[in-house]
């Protein structure tokens, strides 16, 4: 196809035509507020929240962390087995998301047909969305006495001698916790390393086919490496999702301050005293030291929040050559 | 080796023999016995058509990459020169409805017959890539060695042996063998392209396939790449892909040349000795396009 003579002069007067630029000023303030707005949000939060627990903190001191005893009536506030328990069950739960999530993730990205992958990515997903509350009444109402019947009391009388397996099997405790949090963490896991792996180049797949690799090693030595700061940010999402759950773990954990290696024991966790006893909070020394539970709670998540997103954030942007080395 | 300042002559048509580099004046017979290491194999190709779904990109290409040569591809972007050298080691099949017709021969034996692992004809046939893809995390010996250490080989002597040498083929070892052990994406692309050839020649394949491995790179890391090229040809059977048509004569004992059909796919014009694509082509095609002529 032909130029018609003088075209281009003809667009290059068009384009210099003046456009009005008064929109971009209130564009610009526009979006600049939103964000200001997110901003100062968070920092309105952490202030209130750090402001309101001064007195909790002044009055408990390091034995707040250290200590285990938790008896509001006496005014003794010692936070350990929360943090205990939200330690060991999201922890635990983590790991267990961990194994499945990343299988499934490199079963949809890397071995599974598109027709099969599609749907069964899409079911993960919806694992996602199924609110908190429904897990925690499947906990305690199938999960618990089946898990009490199947699991616990098999695993009791013959490995009973354990520390994990010690204690009375009744189902509600720790691992009926554990096995909620890594059916609620699993789909952060999965989707988002899913994600990361399909981020990773098909030259680095062909890289290892070319070298005589079978998928398995190819998966192995081609893509997990290149995407292993993403997996591992995927496993900090989960567990920041695992610390923070609420509902269903208060339903089903058994709500006991006790710390103890047994998956059988009851327990508690960080989130778990907040939802339970903030309404029993009369006193002012109480209700700070609630809040400081909260604060330590809202900056753990932070800040495993903050170093997932750099971790993730290096695999997708950094990708092939030299930020990704360390 | 020949030292040959690149870019040097631009008219292209009827590259003298003499323009040559050194080995290329002497007569076949002669010139594989003078530098033969190590007896390769044979690469024929029979009938080939490639489909990508219902999409044919090659059409009946019949030819056969000679042992101990290094024949070149060359053809205009889009005739399927990538897609022919991937269906030599079965790397086509890798991309989802791709699919392969006629035959390969490696050594008389066909790489596609039933029960053939493709996974064992990618062990005899390496593949250097057009982009250079090391793995970026794994240190610089690991990519060397990745593919023995995938084969089981945990003898760090031989490791260290193999490692060294085939840097050294590459013409890499010199600028990194005080840093063997930081990863290979830190190194520049030419360096990098050089680090994947000596993953290639490490596990010593029959065959090497380079899909244009220098065309990312500079003048004097296309020199090392084509010096080393010349240099495994003694050991080697290698088939490469290029767009630059100075590299092909300068490089190649037999090319093949291959351009787009009627019917969308493409297919082989011609292929014959380096010497006589490009002083004496028989296709008027052909001509055109070493000439510069072609569209
Ligand atoms: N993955 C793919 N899916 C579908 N079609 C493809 C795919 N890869 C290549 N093709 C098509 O196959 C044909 C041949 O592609 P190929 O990459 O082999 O060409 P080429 O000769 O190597 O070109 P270039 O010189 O530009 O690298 C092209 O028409 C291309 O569009
Ligand atoms: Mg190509």
């Amino acid at each position: 196809m032909s130029v018609v003579p003088g075209q281009p002069d003809r667009i290059r007067t068009l384009l210099s035509r003046h456009r009005p630029r008064y929109g971009e000023p209130i564009f610009r303030g526009l979006v600049g507020l939103a964000s200001l707005t997110v901003v100062a949000l968070i920092a309105g939060l952490i202030l209130v929240i750090a402001q309101q627990s001064l007195t909790g903190i002044a009055h408990n001191g390091l034995a707040f962390l250290g200590g285990s005893d938790w008896d509001p009536v006496h005014q003794v506030f010692q936070a350990l087995p929360f943090i205990y328990g939200t330690v060991f069950t999201a922890g635990t739960a983590l790991v267990l998301a961990m194994l499945i999530g990343v299988g499934v993730a490199i079963f949809l990205v890397d071995l599974a047909p598109a027709w099969l992958a599609r749907p069964v990515g899409l079911m993960v997903e919806m694992l996602a969305a199924i609110p908190s509350v429904v897990y925690g009444l499947w906990g305690i109402f199938v999960l618990a006495p089946w898990l009490r019947d199947f699991v616990e009391v098999p695993l009791h009388d013959t490995l009973g001698f354990l520390p994990f397996f010690s204690g009375n099997p009744i189902g509600i405790g720790n691992l009926a916790a554990v096995v909620v949090l890594t059916i609620m963490v699993l789909p952060t896991v999965a989707v988002v390393s899913r994600d990361v792996l399909a981020a990773v180049p098909i030259s680095q797949r062909e890289a290892a086919l070319a070298l005589g690799a079978t998928r398995w090693e190819t998966i192995r030595i081609g893509v997990l490496p290149y995407a292993r700061s993403g997996i591992v940010g995927a496993g900090i999402l989960g567990l920041a999702r695992g610390v923070g759950e609420t509902m269903a773990v208060t339903m089903v954990i058994g709500n006991a301050p006790v710390i103890s290696l047994s998956l059988f024991s009851q327990g508690y966790t960080m989130a778990s005293v907040i939802a339970n006893e903030f309404s029993e909070a009369t006193t002012n020394l109480y209700r700070s030291s609630l809040l400081e539970i909260g604060l330590l709670l809202l900056m753990v998540t932070l800040l495993i929040n903050a170093v997932a997103r750099l971790l993730i954030w290096r695999v997708a942007y950094g990708s092939t050559s030299r930020s990704v080395l360390a | 080796m020949t030292a040959m300042t690149d870019g040097s002559s631009s008219s292209l048509p009827a590259v003298a023999p003499d323009a040559l580099p050194l080995s290329r004046g002497l007569p076949l017979g002669e010139r594989a016995s003078a530098a033969l290491e190590h007896p390769a194999v044979q690469v024929e190709v029979g009938s080939l058509h490639a489909y990508y779904g219902r999409h044919r990109v090659l059409r009946d290409v019949t030819f056969t990459a000679r042992p101990n040569a290094v024949t070149a591809i060359i053809g205009p972007s889009g005739c399927g020169k990538s897609t022919l050298i991937r269906c030599l080691n079965r790397m086509h099949e890798v991309t989802p409805g791709a699919r392969v017709e006629g035959e390969v021969r490696l050594d008389g034996s066909s790489i596609y017959a039933p029960g053939i692992d493709p996974v064992v004809i990618r062990q005899r046939i390496g593949m250097v890539f057009q982009r250079p893809n090391p793995f970026p995390t794994m240190s610089i010996f690991d990519n060397v060695v990745a593919g023995l250490k995938l084969a089981g080989i945990r003898d760090r002597q031989l490791l260290d042996e193999v490692a060294e040498r085939s840097l050294q083929r590459a013409a890499l070892w010199d600028e990194v063998r005080d840093k063997l052990k930081s990863p290979g994406g830190a190194l520049s692309g030419g360096q990098q392209q050089r680090l994947c050839i000596a993953r290639a020649i490490a596990v010593e394949p029959e065959v090497i396939l380079m899909d244009e491995p220098a065309s990312a790179l500079d003048p004097i890391s296309t020199l090392k790449i084509e010096e080393l090229m010349d240099s495994l040809r003694a050991s080697y059977t290698i088939v490469i892909v290029t767009h630059n048509m100075q590299q092909a004569s300068r490089v190649s004992d037999q090319t093949a040349f291959l351009t787009v059909g009627d019917d969308g796919a493409g297919y082989l014009v011609e292929f014959d000795d380096t010497a006589t694509i490009f002083t004496n082509p028989r296709q008027r095609l052909t001509e055109d396009y070493i000439s510069g002529r072609f569209g």
